[in-house]
């Protein structure tokens, strides 16, 4: 089920390729933090919680017990809303960070690794998004390219037998090969033709789902001996090991994202490739008149971004899940638009974007858990996080910060 | 200072709003928030991606938790899954509030709570249609996990021998969500009552929508687009189906307004009485193939709780009366007397041994 989709028009006018022009390092390094993108991405995100908190109260039966008799005794509604938002959101941090309660230092320690865990999909999907922002595509197709990482990588890790290590490498560069392909699809489409990424991608996605639904029907993709439509177990080769032992469940596939986080940061603000990327980003046909192949740069933007976002499938099937399913890439492609978003389509920036929303879905199991707080409480901050990054105006304005054009005019003010 | 206070001012009457438009229902939300007093135990259930409100097998299930946290005065603690990365937290979740039974909703959840069982043998679990199998394919029991199955095959036969009995254009059609065990195990048993009554009677009333033999037929991809329903449906009657048991949850009730819009067209429900459960199409249904699983669940909570937990599969049956066929109701004119007792006659042999209904997915 699609998490997030946000407007597409209104996340290309905070395409962060159109922020480049700057003129001193310091002072465009403080405006940034006071009234520039990072900041507004934080106050997003607490303005979201904000929100998700009257949300929280609104839904707990205490809450709305109390607020029947509010002007008899106000106090029991201001304790039972206290109560049930510091209680949702306390199990949210503990589900997510740290857990008090627990019996054992492991277990305590758990939620993070768990935070951690599941940030790994949203940060190499969102890497790859985040270079096509940069070069002015929006893609919305991380959805199917993590389907076809899952595939292909899956297949690769149930169905071959191959010595350790070799297998693993090869289920890893089958899965990029696979996400890449799917993505070059919208590339070629949009170089030679013309044909609108956004469209393209949302078609493909479908395609996908519908392609890994049929796949799991074929007894190639099934168990001996039932007809569900879930793949055999990943063979023990072809798995990313386990960081921390058979206690937790995160896996080698997370420290592959940050190396591919350091990766992006190389490509597009070292390599020649990720000049013209940008280039291309800024103003294409600038670019063009530069010399530089304005098309070609669409495939290779869509193929990298392809072969990241295939990598988050196997990070999944191969890490994570151990198995192929339809719903392998759950609403992770959705979700890592709001991650690239929200990370200001830089490598750091997705990483802890990611660990965020990692932390989110981590704690928002605690949450609903043990408080019983629905978990569509987290769905509704991320998309409110979404819609607050969109209009950053209002967030200005809620918080009181200056316009960045003006302030660039009279100097940073708090 | 005056902005931010108003807006200040403006979010507060917000929050004040929604709290008391929501207070008016607050005795039906879940119930989580109340703390029964009684034996302490603690019943916890973690759904499939359909959510609790899905009309159809978490909600069922669902309902037999609430059912046993009223009767039983046990505690409990529920999980919406909304994705299958979710089933492995959500259950790791339910061990951390020391639940002493685990109810997981479906064979997705198969593989997390078998590791979840393994990895935790003081714990209890209990899976809604699901039956683990080893590297062989042979049925493996694992000591704390009790699958709660259900032959609805069965009953999905004196369905298809129905509706061959009541079809006026000669053609019946069924389709399913998604192409599972639980799924396809009605169409099995619904097709092979069809082929029963030709065989009876010398007819050929065709099925639409699945082939035993071959086990391919339509479906719409999922449980939630009722829109998809209503398409395929309409292809059902367009190509000339009278007839139409939709297995895919809420998606069926797309074929309901389908079968509406045509006018003469009738529709088996599934899993709870679609008489009942549906009553805007009060007018069409037929009849329903009951799985009962409210009462599977009470049940498994119950006898885990005085202490009598095993690891036997629980079968839902025309027998004990896990699976069945409902009433026809408002439709009762529209089945002939003696198809009725034929009915009747099938169910008795089907209960005494003497008939018995295949199926690749029965349990």
């Amino acid at each position: 089920m699609p998490g997030v989709t946000p407007d597409p028009q209104s996340a290309r006018l905070e395409d962060p390729a159109a922020e480049t022009v700057a003129p001193g390092r310091g002072a465009q390094l403080l405006r940034e933090i006071t009234t520039g993108n990072a900041m507004i991405s934080v106050l997003a995100v607490v303005a979201a919680l904000f929100l998700g908190a009257v949300l929280i109260g609104a839904a707990d039966p205490k809450v709305q017990n109390a607020a029947t008799y509010l002007f008899a005794r106000p106090g029991d509604f201001g304790s039972a809303l206290w109560g049930a938002v510091s209680n949702a959101y306390s199990a949210l941090f503990q589900g997510a960070v740290y857990d008090f309660d627990a019996q054992t230092f492991a277990r305590a320690i758990r939620p993070l690794t768990e935070t951690m865990t599941m940030s790994v999909p949203l940060i190499f999907a969102g890497l790859g998004l985040a270079i096509g922002f940069r070069a002015g595509l929006f893609n919305i197709g991380a959805q199917g390219q993590i389907i076809l990482g899952a595939i292909f990588g899956g297949y690769i890790g149930f169905a071959w037998h191959l010595p350790i290590g070799l297998h693993l490498l090869l289920a890893l560069i089958g899965a990029m090969l696979g996400g890449a392909i799917w993505a070059s699809i919208a590339g070629v489409l949009k170089a030679r033709t013309g044909a609108h990424e956004v469209i393209v991608t949302i078609m493909l996605n479908n395609i996908a789902l519908y392609l890994v639904a049929y796949l799991l029907s074929l007894k190639a993709f099934q168990r001996p001996g039932s007809v569900n439509p879930i793949s055999p177990f990943i063979d023990k080769n072809a798995e990313l090991p386990l960081l921390l032992g058979s206690g937790f469940r995160l896996h080698a596939g997370f420290l592959l994202a940050l190396v591919a986080a350091v990766g992006v940061w190389w490509l597009m603000s070292r390599s020649t490739l990720g000049f013209t990327f940008r280039a291309v980003g800024a103003n294409p046909h600038a670019a063009r008149t530069a010399g530089m192949s304005v098309e070609r740069t669409y495939i290779w933007v869509m193929g990298i971004a392809g072969a990241l976002a295939g990598l988050g499938g196997a990070a999944q099937v191969l890490g994570t899940e151990r198995v192929l399913t339809g719903g392998v890439a759950a609403s992770f492609g959705f979700d890592a638009i709001t991650v690239a978003l929200l990370g200001r389509s830089k490598p750091l920036g997705t990483v802890l974007a990611g660990l965020l929303f990692g932390a989110l879905r981590a704690g928002g199991f605690a949450m609903q858990a043990r408080t019983g707080t629905p978990i569509d409480v987290v769905l509704v901050v991320q998309s409110l996080i979404v819609l607050l990054i969109a209009a950053p105006p209002l967030v200005r304005s809620i918080f009181r910060l200056p316009d960045p054009a003006r302030a660039a005019l009279t100097g940073a003010r708090a | 200072m005056k902005t931010r206070m108003k807006i200040a001012a403006l979010v507060a009457a917000g929050a004040l709003g929604l709290a008391g438009c929501a207070s008016a229902p607050s005795s039906s939300s879940s119930a989580s928030a109340s703390k029964p007093t009684g034996p302490a135990f603690k019943a916890c259930m973690v759904s499939d991606a359909g959510g609790f409100d899905d009309k159809s097998f978490n909600q069922a299930g669902f309902q037999g938790l609430n059912r046993a946290v009223t009767e039983l005065g046990v505690t409990e603690a529920h999980a919406e899954s909304k994705a299958n990365s979710d089933y492995v937290p959500n259950i790791d979740n339910m061990i951390q509030q020391n639940c002493d039974l685990t109810i997981t909703v479906g064979f997705l959840l198969a593989d997390a709570t078998k590791a979840a069982a393994t990895a935790n043998p003081a714990k209890k679990f209990a899976i809604i249609d699901n039956q683990f199998y080893d590297a062989d394919g042979k049925v493996l029991a694992i000591a704390n996990v009790k699958p709660l199955l259900f032959d609805t095959a069965q009953a999905s036969y004196l369905a298809g021998y129905l509706a061959a009995g009541v079809t006026k254009t000669g053609k019946v059609a069924t389709f399913g969500g998604m192409q599972i065990g639980s799924v396809t195990i009605f169409m099995d048993g619904f097709a092979d009552g069809v082929a029963k009554y030709n065989t009876d009677n010398g007819k050929s009333v065709q099925v639409l929508g699945w082939d035993k033999a071959s086990q391919k037929g339509s479906f719409t991809g999922d449980f939630d687009d009722q829109s998809k329903g209503q398409n395929v449906a309409k292809g059902f009657i367009d190509a000339g189906a009278d007839i139409i048991l939709p297995v895919a949850g809420p998606v069926g009730l797309g074929a309901a307004a389908a079968a509406t819009a045509a006018g003469n067209v009738k529709i088996i429900g599934v899993d709870q009485d679609w008489y009942v459960t549906a009553p805007e199409y009060k007018g069409i249904i037929l009849s329903s193939v009951l799985k009962q699983m409210e009462p599977a669940v009470f049940d498994v909570i119950k006898t885990t709780r005085d202490g009598g937990f095993d690891a036997t599969p629980y079968k839902g049956t025309l027998v004990n009366n896990g699976v069945g066929l409902a009433p026809y109701h408002d439709l009762d004119s529209a089945v002939p007397a003696e198809l009725k007792a034929k009915i009747e006659s099938l169910k008795a042999q089907i209960v005494a041994g003497t008939l018995t209904v295949t199926s690749p997915s029965a349990p």
